[in-house]
Order: C-alpha cells, then structure tokens, then sequence
C-alpha cells in the first residue's frame, strides 16, 4: 500500500526561535488524489508546503517522496527527486519570452550546457499548450494578464514532471472564469497519476476539487476528512467562525455623525498591476465607532487600509468629514489622526519599548507625552515591566501592544488596526481583546479592525464588513454574522 | 532572440574590426588611453556577470584583478620565468582567491556579500603595504618585463583580448548556462525548486569572473611594466569598474566594455577643467544612472527590444 503514496509525511516539526510553526503533522498523498491543507493565515500551512520542497529545513520529522527520505535535502535535489512547486507569487524573468521561461524549467542543472537541446524547444512548446499558453509564447511576462501569469508558474512547475505537485493558494487573484479553467487543468495533472497538495485558506475555494481536506490552526492538525466533513467539523468551525460570541454591538444610531459619517468610502477599487485587490468597496465608519472588516487573508482588507492611509494609488473616493483625502500624503493623513498600526508591525526592534513610545509621541509636548505613556502603561501594563527591553526581543503579543500602544502616542482620531492577532496564542489574544475593550469604553477612539480571526473580531465590533475578493459581501450586525456570513467563510 | 544574439556580435564585432585600424591615425598617447580602457572593459565585462547575471554586488572586483596582477608581477621579479607564464600563474591565483572569497561569501544574502567582498579588497591592500619587501610597498612594484614595447602591438593585444573576452562572457550570459544564472540571481528560491543547485551556479559565475578580471589585471601589469595598489586595487579603482559596468548597461556584458571607454574618453575629454573633471565625470555617471537605469546598452537596443 505504500507504494502508491507519492507524499508521505510524519512527525513533521519546524520551530522558528521559541514559535512552533508546524507541530508534528503527518498525512500522505496517494497518486492520482489532491489533499487540501487549509488555515487561517499564520497557522503553518505554507511553511509546511516548504519544508516539503526545502525550503525550510524541518526541525524533525519525515518527508518521503515516491518512498524516498528526503526531510533536510537542499531543494534542488528534492525537485530532482520528483516535486513541484507553483508558487502564490508569480515571478517569471522579465527579459526573457513565455516560451524561455519555460525552457528555464527544461534545461538541466549542468554547467556544460552552452547550447541548448533542440528538443527543448518541442517539448516546451508542448507544455505550453498544455497549459493553454500556446498564443502567448513569443510575448514577455510583462504583456500578460494576470492569469496567463499563473499559467507559466503551473507550466514551470510541471516542466519536469513531478509526481508530486504542491500548489500555493490556486486561485488567488484570479476571476471566475479563470478559476474554473484552473480547476480543469489541476484536475487534469491529477489525473495523469499526480499526488496534488492544494494549499488554500478555506475549504470553500478548494472543495470542488479536493479527495481529502487536512485542517491546520497555529502548527497543529485539528481536522481531517472529506471536504463536507471538515466544513462540519466543531473545531473547525470555532476556528473560522467563533465559538458562542458575546457581542455588545451599539446600534448605528447611536451615532451622531449619521449624516455625513466621519470617514467614507465610495466605491473603493485598486489594482495591483493586473489584479484586482479591490472591487467598488464601499464603506462607512461613524466618529467612535468601532467596525471590524472580516476576511481571509488575500481578501484585501490591507489593500484597503494602505488606501485609506494614502499609501496607494485608487479609483473612486475617500472622505474624512466629508471632505477628500485624495491627494494628501501618508504623512499629512497621519498626522491629522487617521493612522494605521500595520500587520508587519514594523517596530523598531533595536530600540527599547520605551524608545519606540517616545518616538510615537515626538509631535507631543514633553509633559503631554509622559501622561500618554503614564496611560498606555495602564492599558497594556506588560508594557511598563518591558520598559527598558529591545522591542526585538519581545513576544509576539507584547509586541502587537506595543504596536498599538505607539500608534496611540500619536492620538489619533481613527485607529486601523491590521490582523493583530496573526501568529498570536490564545492566551495573548485575550489580554489583547481586555486591553481593546478598555479603549472602546473609556475613550472616544474610533476603530477600524481588519481581522480573519472571527472570535477576535466580533466581540467588539458595533458593525461588520466581509471582504471576500476583493468585494464586500456582506454587512451587519455581529450577533447575526453567524447566521448570515458564516457559511460563505468556511 | 537567437538572430539578435547574432546581429550584437556582428555590430560589436564590426566595432573592434575598424578599432583595429585605429593605429594608422591615432597618436602613441590616445592609443595607450585606449589600451587602458580595454583592459578596464574586460574588467566591467566580468563584473557584470556577477551583478547583471547572478544577482551578486561584488564590491571587490580590485581584489581579484589586485590578485591577478600582483602574482605575476611578483613571480616575474622572482625568477624571471617566460610572461605568459607568470599570467597563468596569476590567473590561478585570481581564480583560487576568488573560490576562497566566494564559499563563505556566498553562504551570506544581502548586503553582506558585498561587504565580504569589500573587506576582502581592504585586506590584499593592507597586505601589499606589509609585505614590501614582496609587493613594492606604497611604491608599487615594477616588473623586469613587458610584453611589448611597441604601442601599437599593445594596443592591438588588448583590443582583441578585449574582443574575445566579451564574445566568450556574451556568449556564456546567452547560452542556457546564463539563463540558469539569471534565474539563481532573481530568484534562488524558486531557482532551486525547479531543480537547480543555485551555489553552484553562483560560484561557477565567481570563477568565470574571476579568471577574465585575474587575466586581464596579469596583462595589465606586462603592459604598464608596473603595479601599484593604488592605481589596480584601490577601493577607487572598483568603483570605477562598477560605475562602467552600470554606466554601460547592466546585464548586457558588453555594455561594461563601452562604459569603460566612456569613462576614460570623457576625464580625458575633460582634463582642462583639472580637479573638477572626475566630479564632471561622476556627476554625468550619476544621472545616467538615475535616468537611464538600463545604461548605454540598454538606450541603444531598447527600441528593437520593443518593437
């Protein structure tokens, strides 16, 4: 029965410094089958797709490709040995035409090789029109849509004829049309007796395709099954939906800007390059309100919040109080209290805590300044014990306080926050839920939340945006989120 | 793509043919300024591989042509052996210290790289200081031999030495080999996960560059009769290499050579001006750079490119 395994993977264990990223995961791949891996962003899917391919070097554990060892290889041998790998990012070289790009794939790893084999060229040809790329060839990368793009990454990956093909979120970026000729040609490389690896966000956007679903949440296999069965799954669902959510939502009109809402969008949309990141998103927010925008990662919810800071170029309009912030710099929009704690967190990790508050707080008067941080210690204590302590050195969560702890130096008057739960434990997560309730009830701060972690989200939140796509798809309340969004967000 | 390989080397090599009867007019002294230039092209011509191609900044193209040069110029002093010998000499020497600078640079991305390489330059300078009773000191070395006395032989050695050197690196940055390269050098992740050993390929550019820089310093010093630290390893001198290389057009191979020769033609261009003729010269470098990031090679083959 091993024999027909072209995965298989056991005890698989990578740490990053003190963070497990995947923790003892074991599953297999039989040819001819495609297994999803599903997660939340930051869950470990990808690292387990590199340590796969090597990429990352496994802290323990077994890869065995074809019945073959190879956990820990360089990945250039791992490729030789049979695996594939498409990547999310399309990165093809720019001087060089379709059909180059391809032959790349082709050519084999010696350095006496000044001239290529003729046979090279058919069987490039070949691949292309495998991937429907034939009218494409003699074009450059650069004159391609989107997903054409995609297509020469499948095309390189397949170059070889790997038995086992790992394929980093499919569909990203793509529309529905393209998805479903995607679908096809995946289904296609399935059944010339490929064992296919799909990793994905949910299981929504894999389930057509898939034979088995394998669900991850922070390192850790929590789900396996078909596809229906890991949609019903309870740990599945707590994970993505939230288990039984306490909300405290106050109704829009509580608000007294209800008129002219303090910050408004208006048919938001953005391109990067030739895909989409968002679709006519309109969006309001009132002064002191607190709105969380759900979706997954890729959704676009950064996008949107760069918009809104002025780090990007955008079609259609966005207003404060009425009046348009088209034109201002990222500096001038900050500085007038919209400012943005990003998902990098960008800290200054070779300054201390108190350092980066001080920074924080560099337009404030001396006095003004240490009452804030007098404050801030208040909200996030940990913080005030850290004082003296190189951001870098932190936790995870104590630095995502800090983060926020120093976008609220600058007073703001809206605070976007960007998934500050990526990567987070538990644990963490509720002090940080304490530590924004606090804001929400003691001060008059308006929040924009940008979140995947639906149970961090909602409790908050006096409204609800999904993004999905690129589009929004839903608005509400949160109690009825469940009831109304949920099923679309699995 | 394989007809305009073909047409580059047919101009370039029409280039170098009427180059070579620039003897008849020109006199001793613009002829030794091109003599010069031709051997800094091979100089950027060999840098270019490394950035244009694999991806790597060497900021220590002197400590390879330094190597090159300082080898055959000792072991000329030494024992006198027959010139070509002492070149071969210090060619191996080039290529077995840039293997040494390479292994353990290479393991490192980024800008370390080229910091390794930077100190690697800083150390073979502080090591001819030291070493004076070998190397000349500050005072430079003077060698018992040249190739030739005649400037127009000089001449004509280092433009066909010139010529073939960048047919050989053009070639190699065209062929399937160079494609691979590129890909390490923009890439290397999914460089590897297509199957290639991305160090191998990096240090087979390392080596490449090293035996046209280590060669071309080794003849240098036949030509001149002399070598100093600070007219071949300075760290000066490198950023001259790299300001051609760029200034030609990177990834192009034979920009390096047309920008080494712009170098050299404008300071003489410029030599009544005096001291403000280098700042002119970097000044124009500079908004090359800035406004035509793809260099002189990129302006004239840019419209072909597209259309």
């Amino acid at each position: 029965m091993a024999t027909s395994a072209r995965l298989e993977v056991s005890g698989l264990t990578k740490r990053f410094g003190g963070l497990v990223a995947v923790k003892d995961m074991a599953f297999d791949v039989q040819a001819g089958k495609i297994l999803g891996l599903i997660g939340p962003n930051g869950s470990g899917k990808s690292t387990v797709m590199k340590l796969i391919m090597g990429i990352e070097r496994p802290n323990a554990g077994s890869v065995r490709i074809n019945g073959t060892e190879v956990a820990g290889w360089p990945s250039h041998k791992i490729a030789r040995m049979g695996a594939g790998i498409v990547f999310q990012h399309s990165r093809p070289l720019h001087r060089q035409t379709v059909l180059e790009n391809i032959k790349l794939a082709l050519l084999p790893d010696k350095l006496t090789r000044l001239f290529a084999d003729p046979k090279i060229d058919e069987h490039a040809r070949a691949i292309a029109a495998r991937v429907g790329l034939s009218a494409a060839l003699d074009r450059r990368p650069a004159a391609l849509p989107f997903a054409d793009l995609r297509k020469i990454e499948i095309a390189k990956a397949i170059a070889r004829d790997p038995q086992v093909l790992l394929i980093d979120e499919p569909f990203a970026g793509l529309t529905a049309t393209e998805t479903a000729a995607f679908s096809d040609l995946i289904c296609k490389l399935r059944d010339d007796g490929r064992a296919v690896l799909l990793v994905d966000h949910n299981v929504k956007s894999v389930a057509r395709l898939v034979d088995r679903v394998l669900a991850m949440y922070v390192g850790e296999r929590i789900a396996e099954g078909t596809a229906d069965e890991v949609m019903r799954n309870e740990t599945v669902r707590r994970v993505y939906l939230g288990g039984s959510i306490e909300t405290a939502a106050r109704p829009e009109s509580s608000f007294r800007d209800r008129a002219t809402p303090f910050l408004e969008i208006d048919k938001l949309s953005v391109h990067y390059g030739k895909a989409q990141a968002l679709d006519n998103v309109s969006i309001h927010v009132h002064a002191g309100e607190f709105v969380s925008v759900v979706g997954l990662n890729g959704a676009g919810k950064t996008t949107l919040f760069n918009a809104i800071s002025g780090f990007l170029p955008y079609a259609g309009d966005i207003r404060r109080d009425g009046a348009s912030l088209r034109g201002m710099t990222a500096a001038t929009i900050a500085r007038h209290g919209i400012v943005q704690c990003p998902e990098g967190r960008e800290l200054f990790t070779d300054m201390t805590v108190r350092e980066n508050l001080d920074l924080g707080g560099q337009h404030l008067p001396p006095v003004e300044s240490a009452d804030q941080i007098g404050w801030l210690f208040d909200l996030f204590p940990i913080l005030r014990e850290r004082q003296k302590q190189a951001a870098g050195t932190l936790s995870g969560g104590e630095q995502q306080m800090l983060t926020i702890a120093r976008a609220l130096m600058m007073k703001p008057k809206l605070l976007i926050l960007d998934e500050p739960t990526l990567g987070l434990a538990p644990v963490i997560l509720e002090q940080l839920s304490k530590a924004l309730e606090r804001l929400r009830q003691t001060t008059a701060i308006t929040v924009l939340l940008g979140e995947q972690n639906v149970t961090f989200a909602l409790p908050h939140a006096d409204r609800v945006y999904v993004l999905e796509h690129a589009r929004i798809v839903w608005e509400g309340e949160p109690a009825s989120f469940a009831a109304g969004a949920g099923t679309g967000y699995l | 793509m394989r007809s305009r390989t073909a047409q580059i080397l047919l101009v370039a090599l029409g280039a170098v043919a009427l180059a070579a009867f620039l003897p008849l007019w020109l006199n001793a002294y613009i002829l030794g300024l091109l003599t010069m230039a031709y051997y800094s092209g091979v100089f950027a011509m060999a840098w270019d591989l490394l950035f244009g191609f694999a991806g790597e900044v060497n900021f220590g193209p002197t400590f390879l042509i330094g190597t090159g040069a300082y080898t055959a110029g000792i072991l000329d002093n030494l024992y006198q052996p027959p010139i070509w010998l002492c070149v071969a000499a210090g060619t191996l020497a080039a290529v077995v210290g840039g293997v040494v600078l390479a292994l353990p640079a290479l393991r490192v991305r980024g800008p370390y790289f080229g910091l390794t390489t930077l100190v690697a330059v800083l150390m073979l300078e502080n090591f001819i200081i030291v070493d004076a009773h070998l190397t000349g000191g500050e005072n430079g070395l003077t060698v018992p031999d040249v190739i030739s006395i005649s400037d127009s032989t000089n001449y004509e050695i280092a433009l066909w030495f010139m010529a073939v050197s960048g047919a050989i690196l053009f070639s190699l940055a065209r062929s399937p080999v160079g494609l691979i390269l590129q890909a390490s050098g923009q890439d290397a992740v999914q460089a590897g996960a297509l199957g290639f050993n991305v160090t191998k390929h990096k240090l087979t550019a390392f080596i490449i560059s090293a035996f046209f820089s280590g060669l071309a310093g080794a003849l240098l010093v036949f030509y001149i009769g002399s070598v100093s630290a600070s007219s071949l390893v300075d760290i000066t001198v490198g950023v001259q290499v790299i300001i051609a290389a760029v200034l030609g057009g990177r990834r192009t191979i034979l920009g390096g050579a047309l920008g080494a020769i712009f170098l050299i033609a404008m300071s003489e261009l410029l030599r009544p001006l005096g001291d403000l003729s280098n700042f002119v010269v970097f000044a124009m470098a500079l908004v090359v750079v800035l406004l035509f990031p793809g260099g002189f090679f990129g302006l004239l083959t840019r419209s072909k490119e597209s259309g």
